[in-house]
């Protein structure tokens, strides 16, 4: 089937399975490689991109259902050699080790901020605790979504 | 012994070398640019898929194909008869038995490898799998360790000739029996505990996979590959597949995660590489979840029955019988000589009059490992049976469980000490690690909290433990696997500009070598560790050594290139003295520098020196050129890192939900290469540990069937289970390790599990008189146990 769909900000259309999904969409017809798969049945997180800025898990979504939505990955944080204040804090933080669940984190916590700016740490801990991460015990995860959360409001700020 | 509190600030008083220096690779990593196995694409690439078993234990009477290769997409269906004539249908485990590689006689457990589909893409090798018909003859299964040793209990292993039961080796012993008997005898109190350790799985985000790459015309075969020791790997294909080793190159990209998973050669490894082989082209098999959850390498499964006993208010003597259930192929990853591992090292932290220790081995219906799990050869199991035991033997004193610890430690001046089972501890303070985790915890305001909750019919639990683990295998007069050394090398070359290539055996899941051995050449040379390239994970780029589990990365390879920086370093010294017209041993050194003993101004930097190494200036006589090194490290002996733990929980009386509240860790790993590293490491090992206490488990109905087969069944802690971990260090050097370095990686997984179910018997035996819980202490047995009921069954 057809299908047209919007990903990264570019418009994206082909053929596809109706039964394809659209994590293999993503990496295997689009080649983007950041956006992991880890479970199958959409408890781990490693897939999540985000959906007209809802994170979806991308395992669970089939390519045919992305017609006219907007799909963001993993690889739309940074922006022209600018790193997104969430990668930032991945790494200041030390926040991941074997790196793999990191795109699925770092997408969740994009939406996240988007819709609440400054969150307590409660609140990251519920909004990633649909994403397993087998490294880091998440507390520098929460960590580092706190270090982006105010390098983010003070750029604002200074806006 | 010296012990140091916190080492200097690293970022302000040493720029160079040790400290909290920020990961190199999170650069690829928070881009979503690292390269794990399924992100590789190679030309002409075709997909591979197995079908498995649905039966634990059934004989195979026939195998059509014929449907599965009528498929467009299918090029190839393999089935055991196909490998028979490759000489491929079984090959060696990792403890000296064998595996089906495809089943052809019978299968053996549910989820067994029975074809392996090859198919141009993913969807296609699926598809077929469904076409290929296979009719079984069901068996009786069995998947209780005990029950399979009852005479009437159906023969698993009938491959095997000789053998008429489902023992998996002889009963393996350590300690001294009689001594033991007497120190019982002897005894004050005696307590006794039945406890399973039970089958979980590392379960790492990343599945198991390959791609396997044959060129025909010359022989060469390239192997993708995630996995935790590329060069053993390459051994064992070599011996399996016939093929001439130097002609093999296994690359290692990036790995997402490996706790001991990523350990051993599965069967749809050799399945890919025959593939290829046969085919010509590149073949990729990744695994699903399911099939990573029920076929690859699981832990634990351990049955302990263990005795303590205590004479004047002192831990004197220990008794454990304990059966290991290896599932229906015996893949245990654990040295040749320790058939049981190192679970003898379950006299923990104490000074014991006497110890015993027997083990037996069974095969089960269930699939075959017994592989790691962030543990170090069944120190897990030993650490949880030894810090469960402690705190019975607390319960009947009527002890408080950490002066009972205090009174029994081995002490500080006892060391190097040798334990009645036969270790060799290098080091350690025990006591003043138990001091600062108290302090931390604040524990007697948590005892008052306790009380005052307690008479309100709260429960709060308080479970401390204390672990000793040895990591770091090993010493080649012990330790080998397969017959090869536990050792690992490195090569160093510092190029002419100053700028060096350290190339290691260790294999990186996530634990940041990258960095942290970078770290080592530039605390020994001199240079900024971003002038250091860490290569590791390909065959052809570095030397041979059995990589990274077991915590032996710093205790090994970070050995290896503590050593070979200093060849280099004594190389330098030699082109230093000829370049200040001195003699080697009026020379001394400073952090990047040889320099004039007496005249400090007089001296030559490291990458001046390395410069003049490969220039056509004067050398010192009989210097072959060049500024390099290579070692291969055989370390004296294991590192014993320990520390203590406490764990505080909240148990709701209404669901028997337990919720770790706090969570104390002070590790004393001897000196920290990076100590932002080291924090990470127990973190994730901590969450670990929480889930194997709580929640993870990998269970069998009694025909076989796993119960856990997907993440919706097996239970991973997420962001809402671990709380806040609150850490704390001391410091011990190793006295034997180069660095004084000791491993960390797997401390926290060993040492919590204890120290949470310790927290919830804290808080239910008194008011309801529950004396154990097995894990995973879930709400469905916490609340049965509450009501005094049996555990519901595993």
């Amino acid at each position: 089937m057809d299908i047209s769909t919007t990903v990264n900000g570019e418009q994206v259309s082909g053929e596809v399975e109706p039964r394809q999904l659209l994590v293999h969409f993503i990496r295997e017809t689009l080649g983007l490689k950041g956006t992991h798969w880890g479970c199958d049945t959409s408890n781990c997180g490693a897939c999540v991109v985000l959906m007209d800025g809802r994170p979806v898990k991308s395992c669970t979504v089939l390519t045919a259902m992305c017609e006219g939505h907007e799909i963001r990955t993993v690889e739309s944080l940074e922006v022209d050699g600018e790193l997104d204040p969430l990668q930032q804090g991945f790494h200041e933080r030390h926040a991941l080790q074997c790196g793999f669940c990191t795109p699925g984190m770092l997408m969740t916590a994009r939406a996240l901020l988007d819709e609440n700016p400054d969150p307590t740490d409660q609140e990251i801990r519920t909004a990633i605790s649909g994403a397993i991460c087998r490294c880091t015990g998440y507390q520098n995860i929460v960590s580092a979504v706190r270090w982006a959360a105010e390098h983010e409001s003070a750029t604002k700020q200074e806006i | 012994m010296a012990v140091v509190e916190n080492l200097p600030s690293p970022s302000t008083e040493r720029p160079i070398g040790f400290g909290r220096l920020k990961r190199k690779e999170d650069a690829r990593f928070i881009r979503g640019k690292g390269t794990y196995l399924d992100d590789i694409e190679l030309p002409g690439m075709v997909h591979g898929a197995v079908l498995r078993s649905p039966y634990a234990h059934a004989r195979i009477v026939s195998i059509d194909t014929s449907a599965a290769l009528a498929h467009p997409n299918v090029a190839a269906v393999v089935t055991a008869k196909d490998l028979e004539t490759l000489g491929l249908a079984w090959m060696p485990t990792i403890s000296y038995d064998t595996q089906a590689v495809l089943a052809g006689d019978k299968v053996r457990f549910q989820g067994q490898e029975v074809a392996f589909v090859i198919a141009t893409d993913e969807y296609s090798a699926n598809d077929a799998l469904a076409l290929i018909d296979v009719e079984y003859d069901p068996l009786p299964a069995v998947v209780n360790a005990r029950k399979a040793l009852d005479a009437d209990a159906p023969l698993i292993r009938d491959d095997k000739s000789g053998q008429a039961d489902n023992l998996a080796s002889p009963t393996w012993e350590a300690g001294d029996e009689r001594a033991t008997e007497r120190a019982f005898a002897e005894a004050d109190h005696v307590v006794s505990r039945d406890m399973i350790y039970p089958r979980c799985h590392p379960a790492p985000l990343e599945t198991c996979g390959i791609i396997a790459d044959f060129n025909p015309e010359t022989g060469q075969l390239d192997i993708y590959n995630g996995n935790q020791a590329p060069h053993a790997h390459r051994t064992v294909y070599a011996h399996v597949a016939g093929l001439a080793e130097h002609m093999i190159r296994i690359r290692c990209q990036d790995i997402g995660g490996g706790f001991g998973n990523k350990v051993p050669v599965y069967p749809g490894y050799v399945c890919a590489i025959a593939g290829s082989i046969v085919a010509g082209v590149p073949v990729k098999w990744v695994e699903n979840r399911s099939e990573n959850l029920m076929s690859t390498g699981f832990a634990r499964d351990y049955i302990m029955r263990g005795e303590m006993c205590s004479k004047d208010g002192k831990i004197t003597g220990l008794r454990v019988d304990a059966i290991a259930d290896h599932g229906a192929f015996d893949s245990t990853a654990q040295p040749t000589k320790f058939p049981a591992g190192f679970f003898h090292i379950v006299c923990g932290s104490y000074d014991l009059q006497a110890s015993h220790v027997k083990v037996k081995a069974v095969y089960s219906n269930k699939a075959p490992g017994g592989v790691a799990y962030r543990c170090s050869f069944r120190v897990t199991e030993a650490v949880y049976l030894v810090e469960r035991m402690v705190d019975a033997l607390a319960l009947e004193m009527k002890a408080d469980p950490i002066d009972l610890r205090m009174r029994s430690f081995i002490a500080a001046e006892q060391f190097p000490y040798e334990t009645t089972t036969g270790w060799t501890y290098d080091s350690g303070e025990y006591a003043k690690t138990m001091d600062v985790a108290k302090k931390i915890a604040g524990y007697d305001d948590l005892r008052r909290e306790q009380a005052e909750k307690r008479a309100r019919g709260e429960l709060m639990g308080i479970g401390v433990s204390f672990f000793t683990e040895g990591v770091g295998a090993g010493p080649r007069k012990h330790m080998d696997i397969l017959g090869l050394a536990m050792n690992d090398g490195a090569d160093l070359r510092v190029h002419p500009s100053g700028k060096a290539v350290v190339s290691i055996s260790a294999q990186t899941q996530g634990q940041g070598h990258e960095t942290t051995f970078a770290q080592i050449v530039a605390e020994e040379l001199g240079i900024p560790p971003e002038d250091v390239e860490v290569r590791h994970g390909d065959t052809d780029k570095s030397p041979y050594g059995l990589g990274t589990y077991g915590s032996r990365s710093t205790p090994v390879s970070g050995g290896a290139v503590a050593v070979v920086s200093r060849k280099v370093r004594d190389k330098a010294r030699m082109i230093a003295a000829t370049m200040l017209e001195t003699r080697p041993e009026d020379l001394a050194w400073e952090k990047g520098r040889w320099y004039v003993k007496g005249d400090p101004e007089k001296g030559a930097m490291i990458e001046d020196i390395a410069a003049r190494a490969y220039s056509g200036e004067p050398m010192p006589a009989d210097f072959e050129g060049g500024l390099d090194a290579q070692v291969i490290y055989d370390p004296p002996n294991l590192t014993y890192p320990y520390g203590a733990y406490i764990a505080v929980v909240d148990i709701d009386p209404d669901t028997g939900h337990v919720k770790v509240r706090r969570f104390i860790a002070v590790d004393d790993c001897g000196v920290r290469i990076n100590p932002m590293v080291v924090d990470g490491q127990i973190h994730g090992g901590l969450a670990e540990g929480v889930g194997i206490a709580l929640m993870e488990l990998i269970s069998f109905d009694e025909e076989g069937n796993c119960l856990n087969s997907s993440f919706m069944d097996y239970l991973i802690p997420t962001a809402l289970e671990c709380p806040d971990f609150e850490l704390g260090e001391t410091v011990t050097p190793c006295p034997h390790h180069p660095l004084g370095a000791k491993g960390v990686g797997e401390s926290p997984t060993v040492g919590s599990p204890p120290a949470i179910v310790n927290a919830v018997i804290d808080a239910l035996y008194e008011p309801h008189g529950v004396e154990h819980i097995d894990m995973p202490c879930t709400p469905a047995r916490v609340w049965a146990a509450m009501q005094g009921r049996p555990e519901p069954p595993q």
